[in-house]
C-alpha cells in the first residue's frame, strides 16, 4: 500500500515535467486522485465530486445532498453538525452557531455593526477577529467552519472510499483578503489538502458553460443566504476569463429573513427585547414564509412561542415584495457598477446565470429580468451549481485530466494599497486586475536620520484609510539614517491565484534588504494553526514523526526523479560543465540524507537541490514557452 | 533566481513592436500563454515549479495589460525607444490645452447641482472618449513616424492621454454615485 503510494507521487511530478516539455499534450496513465470541490455556504454547505466522468453532489447516508451550515457545540458530548443542530437552534440558540459565514475574517466592530442580530455572545480573541463563547469554550469562527468542512470531508471520503488528494473551496468573490485567508485557515484546519480557493460565480461558470457548451460573455447573478455576488465572464474555447466582479458581502437570505422577522414582531407585538431563543425561532417562520411565498400568493403565519403571545396573521406576496423590495434593489448597484468596470452594455450579453437559494425569490427574478432586459435562466439547480463547478476545477488540479484545456482567470474583487499621509489610501493595484498580478511602489522617509517606517495595508475603494478595511500592519525597521526623501523603500505587492495577499517591503539605496511578510489582523498564524490542528489531532507523537519521515522520504524520491528526467532531456543542451557539478552534488547530498531517518535532515537537502537546480527550472520553462511562440511565428509566416 | 521570459512584452506575445495591435491575435496568445504558465498547471509541481509559474503568470498578464490598453503601449514603446518618463523637463507645453482641461473639470464639477445631470455627464463622457481616440490617433502617426526627435511630441500626447484617462475615470465614479442616488430616490 505504501509503495504505491510512492509511486504515484512518482508519476504525478514526472507528468508536471514532461508537461513542460509537451504542452498540452497526454502524458503517462495516470493514477486516479481523489478529488473534491466544498460550497461552504452561509445556510448550506455541500461537497461534489467527478466520478466516472460526471460531476454530482455528495449525499449523506440518509439522502441530503445539502448539509446546513449549523453546528452546535456541547459540554460533555460531541460537536454536532447539521440538520440535528439546527433543530436545536432555538432552544440551545447560545452554543449552535449558523451562517457562521458572516463572521469570516471580520473584526469586533463589523461584527457589532451586524451585532443586534446575531444571538451569540462574542468575547476578543488573540487576532482582530471575535471568539464566540460556548459551553464548548471559546471558538474561533474558523474552528466552526472546519467543523463543518470535517463532516463534509468524512462524507466524501466514505462515499469515494479514500482519502481526499485535493479539494477547492469556493469562496465569494466579493470576499476580500482578510476573509480568504481565514476560510484557508479552516480547511488547513480541518485537515483538508486544500488546493484552490474559488470565486463560487466562477465555479457556477464553470459547471454552467460546460453544461451548455457555451461560449461568448455571461453575468453570474449570484444571491445566497449571506452574501451577493455578481461576475462578468467571457467564455472563450475552455479558457474562463472574469471581465469583472462586484457584490456585497454581507447581503443575501439572512437579511430578507430578518426583514420578515421584523415584520412578525411588529404584527406580533413583540418587542425588542425578545431573547436568543426567541429571536432564532422568528428567523426560521420568516424563513418558511419566504419559501411558501415563493410559489403561493399568500402564507399563514401562526406564532406560539414560550414567553410570547400567540399571534396568527398572513403575509401576502405583495406585502412580503414590498418588504424586500429595497434589499433588492440593493443589489442592482454592484450590477451597474460591474457592466462599467467590464466596458460591456447589457446587449453584450450571452446569458444571465442564476445561482444561489435566494434567486428562488420571485421578485429577485423580476428585477433582475428588467435590469439586464433579459429572462434571467434558472434552469440549473441554484443551490449545487457552485459545488459542482469546484468539483470540476479540483479533478482537473488533481491531475485527473492532463488532456483538458481548462483555464480560469480570476481577478482580485477590490482594490489593495497602502495608507499614506494624512490617512488616505493608495491604490497599488485596482480592482479587477486579473490575477496572479504583482506590482511595486516606492516611499520614502519624511524625517531626517529616520530609521524605520510603518506600513499599513488596506483593502477597499474609498479614498480614506478608515473607510477601507484594514489587512495588516507591519514595521520597516533597520532603515539606514539618511537625510529626508533620500531612502527608496519599495513596497511590493504579490496576490496569487486564490486572490491571498503578500506585501514585502525593501530598502533600495543601502542594498538592505529587510523584507517582512504580512501578519494578518484577522486571521490565526501559522503557528497557531499547528497548535489547534496538535489538539484536535488523536496521533500520538511519535506518529506525527513517522509520517514526517515518510512524507519527506516520499519527496525526496520525487525530487530526485524528476531532476534525472529532467537531465536526461535537455541538461546537456540548457547547462554547462559547472552547472551539471554543482547539481549533481545537490543530488548526491539528497541522495544520502534520504537513507536516513532524520527528516529536517531531507527537507534541508531537498530545498539544496531546489535551490541548485532552480536557475536550470526557470530555464526549461522559459525555453518552453520560446518554442511554443516561436512555432507559432514560423507557422503563419508559412501559411498564406 | 531571475526567471526572464522574452525580453520584451511584444516577443513575449510574439507580435510585431508597433502602434498597433491586432487585438483578436493578442487575446488569443494572451489565453494560450497563460493556459502552458498558469500555476493552475503546476498545481502538483514542486513549490518551486509553482513559485516560478506564477512569475510567467505575473509577467504574462502584465504584458497583457500593456499590450491592451493604447496608453499604455504607447508608454511602453517610448520607454522602449530609450525615453525616459521620470526625467522632469516635459510638464505640459501646451497652455491651450491646459485651459480647455479646467473648463472640462469646472462643467464636470456642476453636473450634480444642474438639471438632468445624468444625460448632461453622458455627453461629456462621450466627449473625453472621443478625445482620447483623436490623441490616440494622432499619437500612432508619430510612433509609425518613428524618429528619435518624435519622441517628445510623442511624449506630450501621451501625458494628455492620461489627463483624459484621468477625467474618464473620476466621470465613471460621478456617473456611478449620480445612478445610486437616483436608485434610493425610487
Amino acid at each position: 500500500m505504501e509503495r504505491s503510494e510512492i509511486r504515484g507521487n512518482h508519476k504525478e511530478i514526472t507528468m508536471a515535467l514532461l508537461q513542460i516539455s509537451e504542452p498540452g499534450q497526454s502524458t503517462v496513465p495516470h493514477e486516479h486522485r481523489l478529488a473534491a470541490g466544498i460550497d461552504l455556504g452561509t445556510t448550506n454547505s455541500l461537497i461534489a465530486s467527478v466520478r466516472s466522468g460526471v460531476a454530482g453532489t455528495l449525499p449523506d447516508t440518509g439522502g441530503n445532498h445539502l448539509l446546513p451550515s449549523v453546528v452546535r457545540y456541547t459540554t460533555a458530548g460531541p460537536v454536532v453538525v447539521g440538520q440535528t443542530a439546527l433543530d436545536a437552534a432555538s432552544t440551545d440558540p447560545l452554543n449552535t452557531i449558523a451562517s457562521v459565514k458572516r463572521l469570516m475574517g471580520r473584526g469586533i466592530e463589523d461584527v457589532k455593526s451586524l451585532g443586534a442580530h446575531l444571538p451569540y455572545e462574542f468575547v476578543p480573541g488573540a487576532s482582530d477577529m471575535p471568539l464566540l463563547h460556548t459551553c464548548h469554550g471559546d471558538i474561533s469562527p474558523v474552528e466552526v467552519s472546519a467543523d463543518i468542512l470535517r463532516v463534509l470531508k468524512t462524507r466524501a471520503e466514505q462515499t469515494l472510499g479514500g482519502e481526499l488528494a485535493g479539494v477547492v473551496i469556493t469562496v465569494p468573490a466579493y470576499f476580500d483578503d482578510a476573509q480568504r485567508q481565514a476560510t484557508r485557515d479552516a480547511g488547513k484546519l480541518a485537515g483538508l489538502p486544500v488546493l484552490r480557493l474559488l470565486n463560487e460565480p466562477t465555479a457556477a461558470a464553470v459547471a454552467y458553460g460546460l453544461d451548455h457548451g457555451s461560449e461568448g460573455i455571461v453575468a453570474i447573478y449570484d444571491l445566497g443566504g449571506g452574501t451577493f455576488d455578481i461576475s462578468i465572464l467571457r467564455l472563450n474555447r475552455g479558457v474562463f476569463e472574469v471581465m469583472a466582479t462586484a457584490g456585497d458581502t454581507a447581503l443575501g437570505g439572512d437579511d430578507i429573513d430578518r426583514v420578515v422577522a421584523q415584520w412578525i414582531m411588529q404584527q406580533a407585538g413583540i418587542g425588542d427585547d425578545a431573547g436568543h431563543g426567541q429571536l432564532r425561532h422568528l428567523m426560521q417562520l420568516a424563513r418558511a414564509a419566504k419559501e411558501a411565498l415563493t410559489e403561493l400568493p399568500a402564507t399563514p403565519i401562526d406564532v406560539s412561542i414560550d414567553g410570547v403571545d400567540d399571534w396568527s396573521g398572513t403575509l401576502t406576496r405583495a406585502q412580503f415584495d414590498e418588504l424586500i423590495g429595497p434589499l433588492v434593489q440593493k443589489t442592482l448597484s454592484p450590477c451597474r457598477r460591474v457592466l462599467r468596470d467590464a466596458g460591456i452594455r447589457t446587449e453584450d450579453l450571452q446569458a444571465v446565470v442564476m445561482v444561489g437559494g435566494s434567486t428562488r425569490v420571485p421578485l429577485v427574478r423580476s428585477r433582475v429580468a428588467g435590469f439586464f432586459g433579459r429572462e434571467p435562466l434558472v434552469d440549473i439547480d441554484p443551490d449545487r451549481v457552485v459545488a459542482v463547478g469546484a468539483a470540476i476545477q479540483a479533478d482537473i488540479l488533481a491531475g485527473n485530466r492532463p488532456d483538458d484545456d481548462m483555464l480560469l482567470l480570476d481577478v482580485i474583487p477590490l482594490s489593495l494599497g497602502l495608507e499614506t499621509m494624512g490617512g488616505l489610501a493608495e491604490k497599488i493595484i485596482p480592482r479587477n486586475t486579473t490575477i496572479p498580478t504583482a506590482r511595486a511602489q516606492e516611499f520614502t522617509t519624511f524625517k531626517d536620520g529616520q530609521t524605520a517606517m510603518s506600513l499599513h495595508v488596506v483593502q477597499g475603494e474609498r479614498e480614506l484609510v478608515s473607510d477601507c478595511r484594514s489587512l495588516a500592519q507591519f514595521e520597516l525597521r533597520n532603515i539606514p539614517p539618511m537625510v529626508a526623501g533620500a531612502a527608496r523603500i519599495r513596497v511590493s505587492f504579490q496576490v496569487d491565484a486564490d486572490g491571498l495577499l503578500n506585501v514585502t517591503a525593501e530598502e533600495q539605496v543601502k542594498g538592505i534588504k529587510s523584507s517582512i511578510e504580512v501578519k494578518p489582523s484577522y486571521g490565526l498564524n501559522d503557528r497557531e494553526i499547528e497548535t489547534m490542528l496538535k489538539d484536535s489531532m488523536a496521533h500520538a507523537q511519535d506518529d506525527m514523526e513517522q509520517r514526517r519521515l515518510r512524507e519527506q522520504q516520499v519527496d525526496a524520491e520525487r525530487v530526485l526523479e524528476a531532476l534525472e528526467a529532467a537531465l536526461a532531456e535537455d541538461g546537456d543542451r540548457l547547462l554547462d560543465a559547472e552547472e551539471r557539478k554543482v547539481i549533481a552534488a545537490a543530488a548526491a547530498a539528497l541522495q544520502l540524507a534520504g537513507k536516513g531517518s532524520d527528516y529536517q535532515a531531507i527537507r534541508q537537502a531537498i530545498e539544496g537541490v531546489e535551490k541548485a537546480s532552480s536557475d536550470y527550472v526557470a530555464r526549461r520553462m522559459n525555453d518552453n514557452i520560446r518554442k511554443a511562440m516561436a512555432g507559432h511565428r514560423v507557422d503563419e509566416f508559412e501559411s498564406p | 533566481m531571475a526567471a526572464e521570459l522574452s525580453s520584451t512584452h511584444f516577443e513575449l506575445f510574439g507580435l510585431p513592436q508597433t502602434f498597433e495591435v491586432d487585438r483578436e491575435l493578442l487575446d488569443s496568445r494572451f489565453r494560450e500563454l497563460q493556459r502552458m504558465a498558469h500555476p493552475d498547471r503546476y498545481a502538483h509541481a514542486s513549490d518551486q515549479e509553482r513559485r516560478i509559474s506564477m512569475q510567467q503568470a505575473i509577467r504574462i498578464n502584465e504584458g497583457y495589460q500593456t499590450l491592451k490598453d493604447p496608453l499604455r503601449r504607447g508608454r511602453y514603446l517610448l520607454e522602449l525607444g530609450g525615453y525616459d518618463f521620470s526625467d522632469e523637463h516635459h510638464t505640459t507645453s501646451d497652455p491651450e490645452f491646459l485651459m480647455e482641461q479646467m473648463e472640462l473639470r469646472e462643467t464636470i464639477g456642476e453636473v450634480r447641482s444642474g438639471p438632468d445631470p445624468l444625460d448632461r455627464l453622458g455627453v461629456i463622457m462621450d466627449r473625453i472618449a472621443a478625445d482620447f481616440d483623436a490623441l490616440a490617433i494622432r499619437l500612432r502617426g508619430q510612433l509609425a513616424a518613428g524618429t528619435v526627435n518624435d519622441h517628445d511630441v510623442a511624449a506630450d500626447i501621451l501625458m494628455k492621454m492620461q489627463f483624459f484617462r484621468k477625467l474618464d475615470e473620476e466621470t465613471q465614479e460621478l456617473e456611478a454615485s449620480l445612478e445610486d442616488e437616483l436608485d434610493q430616490k425610487h
